[in-house]
């Protein structure tokens, strides 16, 4: 598995998480992955909705003791 | 085809400045065209380094003052600089307040007359806040 670029975005709620991964989003390369950590639930459902709507590549969701690892790859 | 989003704020609480904000940079960053017009109590709430910080309207408000996460003029700003919205103030409350276009933040554009806004508004979903 390549190595995923974490987003550690635990404690704050939405659209907090949503925001600091399009952040970073922008200076990461195409093909890079990412994993956001959230403890807000509507996040974890959100950004797969906002990588949908935008054509990045939604690769999985889990939860972990209240965190979702939402991962994610940078298409463009 | 991207959506239009009007957004006008007139109120100075915190739970309204919140929402706007979380309208607005959600919507940006998902490529709708956002536009905002901030106007009346809002407005003083976007100047640099004076006033007070908006009050809490009710019991949610005050939750949210107590809560980790991104306010309403970082969200502002991630609106704008993440999703290019155009965020204005209302020309008229300009003038009322007295300010000038280097006491507001950075990412508050040029001053806004309403008519021009209501033009490109027309068609698109228009939110107030």
């Amino acid at each position: 598995m390549p190595e995923r670029t974490i987003i550690d975005a635990r404690g704050s709620f939405c659209p907090g998480p949503l925001m600091e991964l399009i952040a970073r989003l922008k200076y990461g390369k195409v093909g890079e992955e990412f994993e956001v950590l959230s403890s807000d639930k509507g996040s974890a459902n959100d950004i797969p909705e906002w990588l949908h709507k935008v054509g990045h590549e939604f690769l999985g969701t889990r939860e972990e003791a209240g965190v979702w690892h939402i991962a994610l790859r940078k298409t463009k | 085809m991207a959506n239009r989003i009007s957004i006008v704020v007139v109120s100075g609480t915190l739970e309204r400045l919140q929402m706007a904000a979380m309208v607005a940079s959600v919507g940006a960053v998902s490529g709708d065209e956002v536009t905002v017009f901030l106007s009346m109590n809002a407005l003083q709430h976007f100047t640099l380094g004076k006033g007070e910080p908006p009050a809490a309207e009710g019991s949610f408000g005050r939750l949210l003052q107590e809560k980790k996460g991104p306010g309403y003029r970082q969200l502002f700003q991630s609106a704008a600089e993440l999703g290019d919205a155009k965020i204005h103030p209302c020309s008229m409350a300009v003038d009322v307040l007295g300010v000038g276009a280097d006491e507001l933040e950075p990412w508050v554009g040029e001053p806004l007359g309403l008519t021009k806004f209501l033009s490109d508004a027309h068609g698109g979903q228009v939110w107030t806040f």
